[in-house]
């Protein structure tokens, strides 16, 4: 059980510290309140220096925001025409300066939580977030305690009725193959 | 029987129950049914071309009530049949001081304007380019519409089809306050 | 005349299974013969009927008999002929249809193989059987009718969701529906055995066979569903955690887990309670599914619900849930467990930690998938979860399954030596940190992937150092290269069938390591003769030109692809233009490798064909997803054939088989 157990809390460990493939760094997300993000025009993103955008950040954005027609894809994986709008939306708010964190909370704040696609964690939501991990937890501790149970029992000497009825009909049979 | 193996024995199915009832009460809601956080929230400004070339902004429209409508040529039947309520409405209430606007979502030229001209819109109605503003009003679909207050607030928005029961019920109440 | 003739036939097959599953339940308690051959005859007649509802269907399918509301809501003129009769399946009702079909043919063979052997307990699954069928036809005659009229008779019909104009749908619903139907089996002995009171090994023995080949389908099911996704939908992915295809997931996983622990029960007759506990939600967990798709609570891409089939379905669940569980409940003095250990590093506690992980794994998806109607309930906002949680927490889990797939088959029952740990585990651990540092210079940068490659390599070398030893093993007793392999294959062919699985599962994990990892993708917009560079591909767009199909008109693109090495192929995705659609459908071309597939979305384009605006797609070791779904094909068959037969040796009586 130990170079289990010293895999399992490695692999969970990086699990937990390394981004999944999937390319989407859960951030602590800004709550969602007026001001926050700016509302000036649409489109017209605050004025000031255009900072360089990599795709590679947009695609990162765009991987937490759902699709909103396609059902569980995310924005930067879904092929429809709103998908690459948004996305540009992205790309043209990065360039004038938001974070990826402002970004997120600009469109949090006009669809609300629901276009995320992993709820924030706080409040009521770090329920998702904790609960697996914890319910992974208390099965290894079952399963310690039920394994130390198993091997304090007293072995029993090995008898015939410890057979059970399938294995006896199974010796019967090939006993009866072997002399016919 | 035991004590504890009694207890256990009810447990056993028991457990089950809480998430049954958990799905049970899915039948009472809607996934579809997003409530907007706009709702009581200034409205984004925006500043569109309608289709026949003149240019509208939010700003401009502060003072009257103003009814937002989203819309699109694809979104059938839903669209079609909350068309002649909107222009109902409008022929009723455009000289009291409300504005109504269409915004075309996601939509080509040609399939929109023969969408206007089925329905007669008199109404000014402006193709969204790269859908800034849909993105910027939250909008899920279409249709949807959203009731700006007087003094520029978000204050009421329908997800589907608007009927003339409900355009009338929210711009008399937002007719009755004060600017 | 159809509609009638086939309600009718409905209604009939209903009353026979309520009818069966009494007498079958009342000759199991009163051991009357006659009652059983009576129910015997209602599920003969339940299966008549029933095929013949579904062959009236197609009848209609094929002679555009629009006067079935089915028929006119699913098809049109213009459908071509194969998909009239997948479209079968294509909605609600007929998937239903589908459904009760396949549990009525399993009856039959249940019917045909048990009658006689087994005595005691058949009667009750021929029960729970005919039980579970009248559920379905209940569903198809109240609820979901398939065969309502629809008057006044339409000139066309509305036609087939274009996104199920797909060879993946010919297939795809077949083998998943066969999949959950096919637990039904291991789970009507369960209760049949929990009812008669024999909880030993017994049902677990009969129902091993059913238990890998509904497994096996759940599978074939699952990746076709991923083939489907990745060459339809034009995203380029093959698994989007949608709560459908989660609800699917789930069974596959504790299904996974119950195939594991029945072994443990086998050999050491322990973890009753827990076998049980597991098929019970397994087989709830295939009904949880199709009550997701049918009710509507959750959003998703596949979901066909409609009218008060949820309701029915989630009436059914509980009855199914809480009886189930009340009869393990009334049963629990018989299930103590008889076994004891040596040593917590055993194999036991291998498969415990497997079962853990796969259980903990279905209750992750479960809880993400039920998460938003909690939140929604608790605190009354509306919240999505996707696939950023899944990832998350999903991935640690399954890299120490992966893990545990080497462990678990070398490492001894009831205690593990540190001699028999370094035998078996020392070399592979080796090999597996040299396959990851290997990688690492190879210029794989990213941790996780690492480790899965180290973790894959670590269990291919504890498979093929196994199976090498056993050869070498009967060499030495005198076994020709034949025999030691083949042989040694055929005779141990659980043992065995059980490895070739799990390199299935292990080339697939290269698959999904190496798609999420190292696919890469541009978008482009290109004038009538411009190239376009990606990943050492270059694409010159060669124009537009527009074709008509029988139900829908298309525009097609065609691109010329070259790589370093000269001209490769020629891609011609295109749109699809459907009357009833409200927006086109992307259809996809692509271009399979070994390594990497080439695949292209053509997007928005200029009328008049002068640019055209593509994303192209260079995802690399998909194809490994398919290779694995076949080898887990050939592993799966493996562990299914029958135990050949032992020539009789002199003086071997009286010794025990061996695995």
């Amino acid at each position: 059980m130990r170079p289990a157990g010293l895999l399992l809390a490695v692999a969970l460990a990086l699990g937990l510290l390394a981004p999944p493939p999937a390319g989407a760094q859960p951030a602590a997300p800004a709550s969602p309140a007026p001001g926050v993000a700016p509302t000036t025009a649409p489109g017209a993103p605050p004025a000031g220096a255009k900072v360089p955008v990599s795709e590679e950040t947009v695609h990162e954005v765009a991987a937490q925001l759902r699709c909103v027609v396609c059902q569980s894809l995310s924005v930067a994986d879904s092929p429809s025409e709103i998908a690459h709008q948004m996305k540009d939306i992205i790309r043209e708010r990065l360039a004038a300066g938001e974070s990826p964190e402002q970004v997120r909370a600009y469109f949090v704040e006009k669809y609300g939580t629901w276009i995320l696609l992993a709820p924030p964690r706080e409040g009521f939501n770090l329920l998702v977030w904790v609960v697996p991990f914890v319910g992974l937890g208390l099965g290894l501790v079952l399963i310690f305690v039920v394994l130390r149970r198993w091997s304090r029992r007293p072995t029993a000497p090995p008898g015939v009725d410890r057979i059970d009825p399938a294995m006896r009909a199974r010796i019967r049979r090939e006993m009866a193959e072997d002399e016919g | 029987m035991t004590g504890p193996s009694r207890l256990l024995r009810w447990l056993i199915p028991l457990t089950v129950v809480p998430v049954l009832a958990l799905l049970a009460y899915g039948f009472r809601t809607d996934p579809r049914e997003i409530p907007s956080p706009l709702v009581g929230k200034p409205a984004s400004p925006f500043t569109l071309t309608a289709f026949d070339g003149t240019s509208l902004s939010l700003e401009a429209l502060r003072g009257r009530v103003v009814v937002l409508n989203f819309w699109a040529s694809w979104c059938y039947p839903a669209c079609y049949e909350e068309a002649p309520s909107l222009e109902r409405a409008w022929k009723a209430y455009k000289d009291r001081g409300v504005m109504m606007v269409g915004v075309n979502y996601q939509d080509k030229e040609e399939p929109a304007r023969r969408f206007l001209s089925q329905f007669g819109h008199s109404f000014p109605n402006a193709p969204d380019q790269g859908s800034r503003v849909s993105v910027d009003y939250g909008v899920y679909g279409v249709p949807e519409t959203y009731f700006i207050d007087r003094k520029g607030r978000v204050r009421f928005k329908q997800v589907g089809p608007v009927s003339d029961e409900l355009l009338r019920e929210q711009i008399e109440r937002l007719l009755a306050e004060a600017a | 005349m159809t509609p009638e003739l086939g309600f009718a036939a409905t209604v009939a097959a209903l009353v026979l299974a309520v009818y069966g599953s009494g007498a079958a339940a009342l000759s199991g308690m009163r051991r009357r013969d006659d009652l059983r051959r009576s129910a015997e005859r209602a599920a003969v007649g339940v299966f008549l009927l029933v095929t013949g509802c579904m062959l009236l269907l197609v009848w209609a399918f094929l002679t555009f008999d629009f006067s079935v509301r089915y028929v006119a809501f699913n098809t049109s003129l213009g459908t071509p002929f194969y998909y009239r009769i997948t479209a079968l399946w294509g909605a609600l009702e007929g998937s239903i249809i589908l459904w009760t079909f396949m549990l009525s043919v399993y009856t039959l063979i249940v019917i045909a193989r048990y009658r006689r052997t087994q005595p005691q307990l058949y009667p009750w699954v021929l029960a729970v059987m005919l039980g579970l069928s009248a559920f379905f036809l209940l569903v198809m005659t109240v609820p979901a009718p398939p065969f309502q009229r629809l008057s006044p008779v339409p000139a066309d019909g509305r036609g087939l969701n274009p996104l199920l104009e797909d060879s993946g749908m010919i297939t795809h619903p077949v083998a998943l529906y066969l999949g959950f139907t096919g637990f039904t089996v291991p789970f009507a002995f369960a209760m049949a055995a929990l009812i008669v009171g024999r909880t030993g090994e017994e049902w677990i023995t009969i129902t091993r066979r059913w238990t890998i080949v509904a497994w096996y389908f759940l599978s074939l099911g699952l990746l076709i569903g991923g083939w489907w996704s990745y060459h339809v939908l034009g995203w380029g992915g093959y698994w989007a955690w949608d709560p459908v295809e989660n609800a699917a997931f789930m069974p596959w996983l504790t299904g996974t887990a119950f195939l594991h622990s029945v072994m443990i029960q086998e050999r050491r007759r322990m973890l009753k309670l827990w076998n049980l506990t597991l098929i019970i939600l397994t087989f709830s967990l295939t009904l949880f599914g199709t009550f997701l798709t049918r009710s509507g609570i959750i959003g998703s891409v596949h979901a066909f619900s409609q009218g008060s089939v949820g309701q029915f379905f989630l009436a059914f669940l509980a009855l199914v849930v809480l009886g189930a569980f009340s009869l393990l409940a009334w049963r629990l003095d018989r299930l103590k467990g008889q076994g004891e250990l040596d040593s917590i590093l055993s194999r036991e506690s291998a498969f415990l930690l497997n079962n853990l992980f796969l259980v903990a794994a279905a209750f992750t998806v479960f809880f993400g998938t039920v998460f938003p109607l909690l939140s929604e309930a608790v605190k009354g906002t509306k919240v999505s979860v996707g696939a950023p949680f899944f990832n998350l927490v999903n991935i640690p889990i399954f890299l120490t399954l992966i893990f545990l797939m080497g462990v678990g088959p070398l490492i001894a029952w009831r205690r593990a030596s540190a001699e028999n740990l370094r035998r078996n585990f020392l070399k592979p651990v080796v090999i597996g940190v040299a396959a990851a540092a290997v990688c690492r210079l190879l210029g794989v940068g990213n941790a996780l992937v690492l480790l899965c490659l180290g973790l894959v390599a670590f269990v291919a070398a504890t498979i093929v150092m196994d199976f090498a030893r056993a050869v070498r093993a009967r060499r030495r007793t005198g076994d020709g290269w034949l025999d030691a392999t083949w042989g040694l294959a055929l005779r141990q062919n659980r043992r065995y069938g059980g490895f070739v699985v799990h390199l299935g599962i292990l080339v697939l994990a290269v698959g999904v390591a190496g798609s999420q990892a190292w696919s890469t993708q541009t978008e482009v917009t290109l004038a009538r003769g411009e190239s376009a560079q990606i990943a050492g591909y270059t694409l010159r767009f060669d124009g537009l030109h527009g074709e008509e199909e029988s139900n829908h008109a298309k525009v097609v693109g065609t691109f010329a692809v070259s790589d370093a090495r000269g001209p490769y192929t020629v891609l011609t995705p295109a749109k699809k233009f459907y009357p009833q659609e409200q927006t086109p459908i992307a259809a996809v071309d692509y271009r399979l490798g070994f390594l990497e597939d080439l695949y292209l979305v053509l997007g928005e384009f200029a009328r008049d064909g002068s640019h055209a605006t593509i994303k192209v797609q260079v995802n690399r070791m998909v194809s490994w997803l398919w290779m694995g779904g076949l080898v887990l094909t050939l592993g799966a068959a493996l562990a299914i054939l029958p135990e050949p037969r032992r020539k009789p040796a002199p003086a071997r009586a009286g010794q025990p088989a061996t695995a």
